[in-house]
Order: structure tokens, then sequence, then C-alpha cells
């Protein structure tokens, strides 16, 4: 039952940008939270600082109430999963395990039974007194989450727990991981910088990006509604338009492109749309999914307001879609229509409709 | 003291609220302060009684004699050790021949000689009264003195032969690691074979030939038991003739000399390993090992190799044939002609003979305790304190490791002769506390490094996530990272206790009357002509070595698939967590290439 908070969290470096500036979140009790972005985005460094292994600069933590800005690592109760699982080499895998029971003087008895049973709920058992060496990475993987998992922590914390595994064992992992966590009901910070494990796992995901908070929400407004044009380019591919707020209508935004096309984007509530004025310097996001595409056969028609005008550069037949980079006034955008009859070839002309409703405006 | 130093870490902030590494830091430091600082400022102070008359004639006097002849000696020793150690090196990683891996095994022996014992045996083997003058004075009718080493020569000749192996290790370590196809490539630009060499292989070896270089500037210059037995008035043997004629004053000041030129010479080797800049670890073609071929390349090369490994055994053996010999049997023989049993028997039953024996495994006993003890926190604090001053606490640890033990022997005598605040009222002269305090303090620095390297396998996030799971540090000391050091730590204790066990140069400067430590039982026998016991001593000292470099070279290569092995396939860089960024540079071995991290690198100085 916890909520864990960040107040104005600080981390800087002497002689460097700031790892981490002002960062303000809050991670709801049970929920799979998310910190999302490139490297060197402070996403470990905040997870760090949630663990106590680095004292921020300013700014609070709070578990609850309790402020853990001061507490030792040790003192925090929080169970970690390390990027490269840190597990005692010297040790079995039960002791592995037991460790933080060990430590928390649990009876003996009841250790060897919750030992059991967290082996047990990653399928080890069978490997309880193997040493570390003589697993592999998926199982090593889950010795590390069952350690962490096994004293019952008020906040689960996970580094990058799946980097090192491969492709098809990360996806398993991501599953199991998800399930048992909704099972223990704990919460957790996740730090990641794949945005498919990100928005398959999380219930929230924040994206960071140079220390600074881009976006918090769930995964599918994030895609669907990115907050800045970082973070429309970072979850999935996005064609980003400079523009300027012409209009702002009850529930539309009016934008000029820099050539000069007019686009009508939705306004919504809570959203860089919401919150333009009239002069403005923002941006459009639209994802190549976005488009209907129409082939300009013999004598050319004029695109009308809310449509773009381009050359088909390259095509790209991938299967149920074609991927088309599409020059319009000298920027390439990439569109992905479904596969039809009418493919376009390279040089063809080609107006681009965007569906309105996915017309997203973003800060820039 | 420790608010303050909380909020110096606060500010430089880098782990959270945890004053623990300061209340490990504060105790070493007073320890390091009181028994390795305060001692060499003593000295200094001392030097300085009665005015700077004592500098003021120094160069001009036989000090100034006695510090040209230590140099000159030693500038000599680095170029002859030079040229064998790097020819020594390039023969056995490039060519294949008959006896090449006997070789290879011989060519290390050096490093099973005690100081005292390596001077020894060279005494008897090749200065004027030695068995090989000897042999040619009678089959070949040769002027003894015209075929023998002494003064001098002496001197050089034992340091050639002992500190060989600082260069051998060095450049073989450089060409092993070298990449066959840079060479191949430079040939196939056009340079010839030696604008190859020149060019190419000198270049990459410099880090090696440099570091090579100074430690045996550094051993050479501390080395006192080679020109003790060669009467070479060097600025070692100065500073105990000083003493021994009670012009403390004037030790002081040779002391404080030696100890200036060694420390600059620590400090240079510091800074060169520092700048040294990181081979690029390209995995390219292993380098070709060119065969000898044809039969009378081949049985020269043989007997060559077989000449070559009878010199480099000759000291061990002298020892263990002396061994065998009747005390004062050997006059102007050739070889000595009594042999008997009786030594050995008598150094296990006769308490008189046996006491100094005692006497050293105790004393180097407690002094590897202190070793293990200290030197592993040390080694813990320095590697993960991340504020500042970890850098002078790394020094104060190191610098025992470039005094000469004269010098270290000076200084204790010095700070402990009376009751004062700096050496907390203990008086040590005269007590046989003093021995396990100097070899505690002369042989810290190998406990310290082997802990260094032991503490570099470790990967910082498997003590994080002992405390992540509630441990606090001392529970994640105790039950994470000493276990995961204990090979480390135990092969640098066991080196600890053997050189204590003979620790000749210091203790002979410090030793209580009645209790003469084994080293010194050692000089007094041969100097009243006990050859045999005295070498039956010596044959137990390298019996003792050999077992402990044996266990040493089990303890760095455990079975395959150990720990070591696991946290070399796990440790993959973080470029995100400033903490586990580079390891610290005190964590990196010294420059001496030594084939595992607790190498006897730091035995011979004599």
């Amino acid at each position: 039952m916890t909520r864990v908070l960040l107040e104005s969290l600080e981390k800087r470096y002497p002689g460097a940008a700031p790892s981490v500036s002002d960062l303000d979140l809050t991670i709801q009790d049970g929920e799979f939270f998310t910190l999302l972005g490139p490297s060197g985005c402070g996403k470990s460094t905040t997870l760090r600082m949630v663990a106590g292994f680095i004292a921020p600069t300013r700014g609070r933590i709070l578990f609850n109430d309790r402020d853990v800005t001061n507490t030792a690592p040790n003192r925090r109760d929080t169970g970690m999963v390390f990027q490269n699982y840190a597990l005692f080499p010297h040790m079995s895998v039960r002791a592995n395990v037991g460790y933080g029971l060990s430590v928390r003087r649990t009876p003996r008895a009841e250790k060897n039974k919750r030992v059991d049973r967290a082996l047990q709920q990653v399928g080890l058992e069978r490997y309880a007194d193997r040493r570390i060496d003589m697993l592999s990475g998926g199982q090593q993987q889950r010795v590390a989450l069952a350690r962490a998992l096994v004293i019952q922590p008020s906040v689960l914390l996970l580094d990058e727990p799946l980097s090192n595994l491969d492709a098809k064992l990360r996806e398993e992992t991501r599953a199991e991981i998800r399930g048992t966590q909704k099972a223990a009901g704990i919460t957790s910070i996740y730090v990641t910088h794949d945005q498919a494990e990100a928005m398959a796992m999380s219930d929230r995901v924040a994206i960071l990006e140079s220390g600074r908070l881009h976006q918090v929400a769930p995964p599918r407004e994030v895609y669907h509604r990115p907050a800045t044009s970082f973070v429309a380019r970072f979850i999935g591919r996005s064609n980003v338009l400079p523009c300027t707020v012409l209009a702002i209508g009850s529930d539309t935004v009016d934008v000029r492109l820099e050539d000069g096309s007019l686009l009508r984007a939705p306004r919504v509530a809570g959203t860089p749309s919401w919150l333009a004025a009239v002069g403005d310097q923002a941006a459009v996001s639209l994802r190549p999914e976005a488009f209907t595409m129409s082939v300009q056969h013999g004598a050319p028609s004029l695109p009308e307001a809310g449509e773009l005008e381009g050359t088909v550069k390259t095509a790209e037949f991938t299967g149920a879609v074609n991927v088309y980079e599409v020059d319009w006034n000298g920027t390439e955008l990439v569109v992905s229509v479904p596969d039809a009859e009418d493919r376009a070839q390279p040089g063809d002309r080609v107006i681009l409709a965007p569906h309105p409703a996915r017309v997203w405006l973003v800060a820039p | 003291m420790s608010s303050l130093v909380a909020r110096l870490r606060l500010r430089s902030g880098t782990t959270s609220s945890d004053r623990f590494i300061y209340w490990l830091a504060v105790p070493l430091a007073l320890i390091l302060l009181i028994y390795i600082v305060i001692p060499m400022f003593a000295t200094a102070r001392t030097s300085l009684d009665g005015g700077t008359g004592n500098y003021a004639g120094f160069f001009g006097g036989n000090s100034g004699r006695a510090l040209g002849l230590s140099v000159g000696i030693s500038v000599v020793s680095v170029i002859t050790t030079g040229v064998i150690g790097t020819a020594l090196a390039v023969l056995l990683t490039r060519f294949d021949f008959p006896g090449r891996n006997v070789l290879r095994l011989f060519a290390m022996l050096p490093m099973a000689l005690p100081p005292l014992i390596g001077a020894v045996s060279f005494y008897f083997l090749y200065a004027e009264s030695g068995i090989v003058p000897r042999f040619l004075a009678q089959y070949f009718g040769a002027d003894p003195s015209a075929v023998s080493a002494n003064g001098v020569l002496g001197v050089l000749l034992v340091h050639t032969m002992t500190m060989y192996p600082y260069f051998y290790l060095a450049v073989a370590s450089g060409l092993a690691g070298s990449d066959a196809s840079m060479e191949e490539a430079a040939l196939n630009l056009g340079a010839s074979r030696f604008t190859m060499w020149r060019t190419v292989l000198l270049p990459m070896l410099t880090p090696a030939l440099v570091s090579g270089a100074l430690l045996t500037f550094m051993v050479s210059m501390a080395s006192f038991t080679a020109p003790q037995f060669y009467n070479v008035q060097t600025l070692t043997m100065q500073i105990v003739a000083s003493r021994t004629s009670g012009a403390y004053e004037l030790a002081a000041a040779q002391s404080t000399v030696l100890s200036i030129v060694s420390i600059l010479f620590l400090l240079a080797m510091r800074w060169y390993q520092n700048r040294r800049v990181h081979r690029s670890a390209s995995k390219g073609t292993p380098q070709a090992v060119k065969v000898l071929h044809g039969t009378l390349p081949r049985v020269s090369a043989g007997i060559g190799s077989a000449l070559l490994v009878l010199i480099l055994m000759a000291p061990a053996a002298v020892i263990v044939l002396l061994a065998f010999t009747v005390d004062g049997s050997w006059t102007v023989q050739i070889l000595p002609s009594e042999y008997t049993l009786g030594n050995f028997e008598r150094i296990f039953t006769d308490p008189s003979t046996l006491r100094p024996i005692l006497v050293s495994s105790q004393m180097a006993f407690i002094a590897m305790i202190a070793c293990a003890v200290v030197g592993v926190l040390a080694s813990w604090v320095v590697t993960r304190w991340k504020g500042p001053g970890k850098g002078l606490l790394d020094v104060m640890v190191m610098i025992p490791w470039a005094l000469p033990g004269t010098v270290v022997g000076v200084n204790l005598v010095t700070a402990f002769a009376s009751p004062s605040p700096f050496n907390l009222g203990q008086v040590l002269i005269g007590s046989l506390w003093i021995l396990p305090v100097a070899y505690f303090v002369r042989f810290l620095p190998l406990v310290f490094r082997s802990a260094n390297a032991a503490l570099a396998q470790i990967d910082p996030s498997v003590e994080e996530a002992a405390r992540n799971l509630g441990a606090g540090s001392w529970r994640v000391l105790r039950t994470v990272t000493v276990p995961l050091m204990y090979r480390g730590i135990l092969a640098g204790a066991l080196m600890a206790f053997i050189q204590g066990f003979g620790e000749y140069v210091a203790s002979v400067v410090i030793y209580p009357a009645r209790f003469a430590p084994l080293s010194v039982e050692i000089y007094n026998r041969i100097y009243s002509n006990e050859f045999g016991t005295a070498a039956a001593y010596g044959a137990l000292q390298m019996g003792l070595i050999l077992i402990v470099l044996i266990i040493s070279q089990r303890l760095e290569n455990p079975r395959a698939g150990g720990i070591a092995a696991l946290l070399r396939r796990r440790r993959r860089p973080t470029v995100e967590t400033p903490l586990v960024g580079p390891i610290p540079s005190s964590a990196t071995p010294l420059p001496i290439p030594a084939p595992e991290p607790a190498a006897p690198d730091l035995k011979p100085v004599k």
C-alpha cells in the first residue's frame, strides 16, 4: 500500500547539465509506472534516487507520508531488480532469494516457506541449490525478480531488467513480470529505453529527455496524444511539422504549416491544443497511418484545404501496408497505407489527406 | 568531524546519507598516520636536530658519495636488467626451440628467492671465494680475483639476476597482448623487420619498459643486502653505518633524502600509469611463434637453454646443497665435502636454533592479520569512496611500498623511541612488537593491492543489491564484499606472511637484542661460518615461498566458470549511471605487469 511521491526532485553533478531537473511525479499505489527515455535522460538516476543510492541535490521523495529523502537504502524497504541482476555469485539460488529475509531476521521456517513459494512463482523450484553461474540469463533474471519480491517490498524497482535477454525471452518475461506484479499488487517503477516494453507493460508512462519530464500518461494516450514533438517522435514514428496557431475554436485549433497549407486539429482539454494561443509556434504530429493517399493520374487537381501535395520518393511493400517516403516541399513525410491495387510508384504525384481526428497539436 | 564530512559528501552528492564509510576511514587514516606518516616526519625532524648541518655537508661528504653510488648502481641495474629481461621475454614469447618450456619456468625462479638468500647464494657462487671462481682457478688456472664478481660488480650481478623479472614480465605480457596483424601490416607496407620493431613494437612496449625501469630503479635504490655482502657503501649502507656509530641525526638526514627520492619515483610511476593510454583491445590474429628448424640451430639452442637453466637455478641449488653440509666443513674446496641431515634436524630440535623461526613466524603472522584487516578496509574505502581525500589515503597506504626497508626501520625506531602524543605513548624499541609493526607497514601495500584487484572484479551493483534488500553497510561488507574478495585477500595475506617471515632489511635496524628474527639469524650464522645452518634456514624459506606461490596460483585461477568468470561475463558498461562508471584508478593494479595481482614483485627490496 504505497504511493510514491517525487517533489521537485533534482540531481546535478558539478560542472554538468542537471541529470534530473525539477521532477514532480506521483506514482499510485499498486501502479506499474514506467520511466521511459533515451540513454542519459535521467531515468536511471531517478530510480536510483528512489532506491537511495544517489542523494538528490534538491527535492523530496515520499513513500506515502514518510519522507525517505535522507533514508539509507537498506531502510527504504524497496525491492530492486538490477540491469545485470547483481546476484550474489558466492551464494546458491536459495541463499540469494533468502538474503533479504535473513537480513530481516525472519524465522527460519517461515523464511524457507517464503523462499520456496517465491521460487515456485518464477518456476525455479528445481534450481534452488544451484550455483548462480550454472543458470541461464533468463533464469538469473527470474532469481533476481524472486529475490526482490520475496521480501514483499513496499515499492518494486526494476532497472532495465530485460535488456540482457534475447528478443523472444524478453517478450515472455515481460508478461511474466507484469503478471507477478499485478498478482502481488506492489507499486512498481520500471526503467527502460524500449518503448515497446513500456507500452506493453505499464499503467502509466513518464517520458524523460535530458533530465526533463515531457509527459506522464497511459500508453495509449502517450501514443495518440503526445504532449511534445519529442514524445511524438520517440514513441512510434511520426511526421512532426512546425506550424503557427492561426485561430482557436471551441473544439478545434487551426494552424498554418510552413508552406502555407492549413490544417485543423482537435482541441482537447489538458493538452497543448488546449493551452495554445493565437500566434504561438507549435507543431503538428501526423502518424504515418493518419493519411489517406490518392495518386494523381493525368491532369493534376489542386489540393484542397487540409491536404498536402507531394511526390513519392520510395515505395516499400511490407506486407499489410505499403510504406512511402513522400517529398513535401523538401520535407520527407512517411506514409503507410493498407496495400491495395492502386499502388503509387516513385515519381508519382500524390495528395495526402490527414484524417481530421488524427492531426495532433504538440508543443514544439 | 563526521558531520563535516557528511556535509562535504552531501554537497558532492553521490550516495545517500550513510556515514559508514567514514567510520572506517577515520580509524584507518589514524593508523596510517601513526605508523606510516608520522614516523616519516619524525625522522625528518630528527634530521634537523642541531640545525641543517646534516644537509649542508650532505653532497660533499660520504653521504653525497653514497647517494651518487646508489644512483649509479641503480641506473646500471636498470640497463642490465632491461637488456636481459627484454631479451628473455622476446626469446620466450617469439621463438620455439628445445628447452623453451623449461626455460620459461626457471625464468621466474628469482621470484622464489627470499631477498637475503638471493644475495647469499650469489656471494657463494660468484664472489672471489665462491664456487665458480674456485672451479675456474683449479681447472683452468684462472686468477680467482679476475673471474669473480666483487664490490660494485657483485652488487650489479645480484641486482641483474634478481630484478630482471620486472622487465621480463612487463615485456612478455606486452608482447603477448600485441596483435600479429599489426606487425604484418607494417611489413606489408614495406617496413623491414628492423624498422617494424623500431616503429611498431618498441613504441607499443614503451609503457612496459618505463614501468619496468621505474620499478627496478626504486628497488635498486632500496637495495641493502647485496651492498652489505659486497661491502659497497650505498646510501642504505651509510644509514645503517651512521646509526651503528651513534650519528642518529645524520642517519635521519640520509633516510630523509632517500625517502624523498623514493616517493618521487612512486609519484612518477602513478603519474605515468594514469597518463598511459590503454591499448585498443582489438582481438586480432594470434601471435605466430617462430619455430627453429635445422639440426644445428636446434642443438645449439638446446645447449644454450640448458646452460641458461643451469645459471638460473644455480642460486637456489647452492642454497639447497649448502643446507646439507656440515657447519665449518667448507673452507677452500670448490664444493663442500661433508654432508649431513643434521642441520634440518637441529632446526626443529635445538631450542636456540628453533627460536628465530618461532619469532619470525609469530611476528609475521601477527603482521599478516593486521595487513589483511587494514589492507582490505583501506582498499574498500579507497575504491568505494566518492568524496575528496581518497587519493591522499591511497598514497598513504602505498608510501611504504616506495620506502626502502632500511628507511622504514629508521622511521619506526625514531618515532617509537620515547613516549609522545604522536605515538600515543607507545615505546616499541627493545620490544618484540616493533617487528610486527615494521612488517605490517612494509607489506600492507601487498595486501592492499591484491585486495584492490579483487575488489575491481566485484560489480558495485552486487553490493547495492544487498543494501537494497535491507542489509546495513557492515553486513554488506561481511556477507557480500569480503566473501567475494577472499581469494585475493588470502593470496595477498599469504604473500605478506612469507615476506614478513624472511624480512631482513628493516629487521636488522630494529630487532630487539634477545629475539633475532630468522633473517638476522641467517646473517649471524654466515658471519660465524655456520653455512650449513644458515642455508637450511634459507631452504626452509624457499620451500615455504614455493608452497605459497602454488596456493596463490590456485587462488587466482579458480576452476573455470567460477566467480571471476561469472562477473566477467556479466559486467556491462552502463552509460547512464555515474556510480558504476570507470573503475577508480586505485583499483587498477600498479604498473607492475604481474601475471596475477598478488605477484611477489614487491619482494626483492634488499
